[in-house]
């Protein structure tokens, strides 16, 4: 997995609550056994007109060019409810979404997201309004230092903005070195064989 | 005087193989279940790391998201579906992975397929690359839902990294009145909490109108946790599910079994156990539910009307009330009773046990009895959950009352629920669905999905609309 540190992007603004993953990978795009080729996919009946994909949505925010770079996606509450599957974080990171800033996330998908090295990033609900309020115009562009946990920006209108987060110890741990968690278990296998040695019987 | 807990503090506690500060606390998995959609890129890092599956035998593998349900072939369910399908089968057996494929006697929802051969055990934890797995809580079993990259943990260490969740308990006091299903429990819960009222909690059902209901009951309660955001549900063990689980093909067998059942009887939650949360609800007051909207949470009783949304002071239930009107093409106002379908589907891990199919028939033969048949502009269609669903149902004669009735009988799998086979609404379509998930585009692009009980389902088959059975 790739380390995380800082990151400097464009912020583009989805103003719908509760998206849940089937609307992030709708089911026809799951029948893969890689890991690669849903990131054209990603929000598919929101960004194209035609069930085929072939004509994109000028009205869907993606699809406005001047969101064409951007790496963060703010959004609203409950973001990624619904289906545990992975592809949805596959589908966003491939598109380029390297950090996702929201009031609260589903659980699973949230726990998704940092396994692969996407960013989830909790703010409050009236520091995330205040984003939507800037993000408007295509010009806001965040820094986000995980190390330090802040989000910070200059507004158009030249107004300073800093936030911060909270991450799980371990789970930032994991983010900044990148760590293989399935290696770091397996160096534990002592303990989980102490922990076998014990079980009863029936389990 | 040791601490009261509650029952996941139980469950936590006697899966608990590391706590370390700075770590995220390590848990025994007992029973990994997988399917063909979300284990083959686990496998293929597997390879790639050289790494085996460390326990095999503790790993189960079924075919139900995108099989046929007209077909056991696996070229039936088109080229996608057939690659993913041949993928489970090269894994399961190059890693020694027990497979219940396509025509095998064990097939089924692997929601389904787990508790009906004994796979499913109280006092375990349970883990599946699917976000229904918390139906297996419904047999006091820790169990949720992970996602490719746990279940490649899993697959290599049988353990999982999981942070502690906050713990609510739901209470469901007195008893639900006739002919109300635990469906319309769990749709009602759900209408209260809200689509994220638990996200966060591990909820514990109970209360009499919880203690009161079958495990297959039990299971369709459990089943939709995830749907108010729970990471999982749980309902303490009791006689019920001691009956239940005894002599079933993998569960433990005479002493081993009194031993396990004498360990599960400790499981659950002390009395003065504190909870974080706690939602009550007079089992009296549920009626049968459908939802209006496209989130299981914008759900109301069949005997009330769509809500507009000056209903909602909260803005941004102000504004999803907005667009599921706009998708749902329905307008504020309209009596349930009034929406007419064109579509319906029986089945879905939450609904399609050998009980669901009983309760369907039963209304099925009421309203025949009265001369009435499916609708001519409504297909129906009856998807059991399992193998061993489908033989008890025909040997008890269910698919005759159906196919008589003029619903189709298909073969079991995950079908319409969502939609990866050729099971697809398409758009427009209005469907009464006993699945768990009315998201925009959910069940096929643009169509659009009630959620309701199979009897509810089965009355609006032979009517066209939503009927309050119980008026």
């Amino acid at each position: 997995m790739e380390k995380f540190t800082t990151h400097n992007g464009l912020v583009v603004p989805l103003d719908i609550a509760n998206v849940d993953t089937d609307q992030i990978i709708p089911k026809q795009f799951l029948q893969k056994t890689e890991r690669v080729g849903f990131g054209v996919h990603l929000f598919h009946d929101s960004r194209y007109l035609d069930h085929a994909g072939t004509q994109p949505n000028p009205e869907f925010i993606l699809n406005k060019p001047e969101y064409a770079d951007a790496s963060i996606l703010l959004a609203r509450e409950n973001f990624g409810c619904g289906s545990s599957r992975e592809h949805a974080p596959w589908a966003l990171q491939e598109y380029g979404f390297k950090v996702i800033i929201a009031p609260s996330f589903a659980d699973i998908f949230y726990g998704n997201c940092i396994n692969i090295g996407i960013l989830p990033i909790k703010l409050t609900e009236q520091e995330v309004e205040l984003l939507f309020q800037h993000a408007g115009n295509a010009d806001l562009t965040l820094a986000i230092d995980l190390p330090n946990n802040t989000v910070s920006c200059t507004t158009s209108d030249g107004t300073a903005l800093n936030f911060s987060f909270s991450l799980n110890k371990f789970q930032q741990y994991s983010l900044e070195e990148g760590v293989d968690s399935v290696g770091w278990t397996l160096n534990k296998l002592d303990v989980i064989e102490a922990f076998e040695a014990k079980m009863p019987v029936w389990q | 005087m040791a601490q009261a807990l509650t029952m996941y503090e139980k469950l936590w506690r006697n899966h608990l193989v590391e706590e370390k500060a700075g770590e995220t606390p390590l848990l025994y998995v007992d029973r990994h279940l997988i399917h063909e959609v979300t284990s083959p890129q686990a496998f293929a890092n597997l390879r790639f790391h050289n790494r085996p599956v460390r326990h095999p035998e503790r790993t189960f593998a079924t075919m139900d998201h995108n099989i046929s349900t007209r077909s056991i072939e696996i070229n039936a369910a088109g080229e996608g579906a057939a690659n993913q399908l041949r993928a489970l089968e090269k894994n399961c057996k190059e890693f020694g992975i027990q497979l219940f494929g396509m025509g095998h006697k064990n097939q089924g929802i692997v929601h389904v397929m787990g508790p009906e051969l004994g796979l499913t055990l109280p006092g375990t934890i349970i883990v599946c690359g699917d976000s229904h797995t918390a139906t297996h809580g419904a047999f006091g079993a820790l169990a949720f839902g992970i996602g490719t990259s746990e279940v490649e943990h899993v697959f290599a260490t049988q353990t999982l990294r999981q942070n502690k969740a906050k713990t609510m308990k739901i209470e469901v006091k007195g008893q639900v009145g006739a002919g109300i299903s635990a469906k319309d429990i769990v749709l009602a819960i759900i209408g209260k909490t809200g689509s994220a009222g638990a996200t966060g909690y591990v909820v514990e059902y109970c209360g009499e109108a919880i203690e009161a209901l079958t495990m297959e009951e039990r299971m369709t309660v459990c089943n939709m946790s995830i749907e108010f955001g729970a990471k999982a549900g749980l309902i303490a063990p009791d006689q019920t599910t001691f009956d239940y689980v005894e002599g079933k093909e993998y569960a433990p067998k005479g002493e081993v079994f009194q031993q396990a059942v004498e360990d599960w009887k400790q499981l659950k939650s002390d009395p003065d156990a504190q909870f974080d949360a706690v939602v009550t609800l007079e089992a009296k007051d549920i009626k049968a539910q459908v939802t209006w909207g496209t989130t299981p949470g914008q759900v109301i009783s069949v005997d009330g009307v769509v809500p507009s949304p000056d209903d909602f002071a909260d803005p941004i239930e102000k504004e999803s009330c907005i667009n599921a009107l706009k998708y749902m093409d329905l307008t504020a106002g309209t009596k349930m009773t009034d929406i007419q379908v064109n579509k319906v589907f029986i089945g879905s891990c939450t609904n399609s046990r050998i009980e669901d199919l009983r309760a369907a028939a039963g209304i099925v033969e009421r309203f025949v009895a009265q001369g009435k048949k499916v609708v001519d502009t409504v297909d129906a269609i009856i998807v059991p959950g399992s193998y061993r669903v489908k033989e008890q149902a025909e040997k008890e004669g269910l698919d005759k009352v159906f196919t008589d009735a003029g619903f189709e009988w298909r073969l079991p799998g995950c079908s319409m629920c969502l939609g990866m086979n050729d099971d697809v609404l398409s758009e427009g379509d209005r469907c009464a669905s006993t699945s768990n998930r009315n998201f925009e585009g959910r069940q096929g692009r643009g169509s659009r999905t009630h959620l309701v009980s199979p009897e509810m389902a089965a009355a609006a088959a032979l009517t066209g609309h939503f009927v309050d059975l119980n008026a």
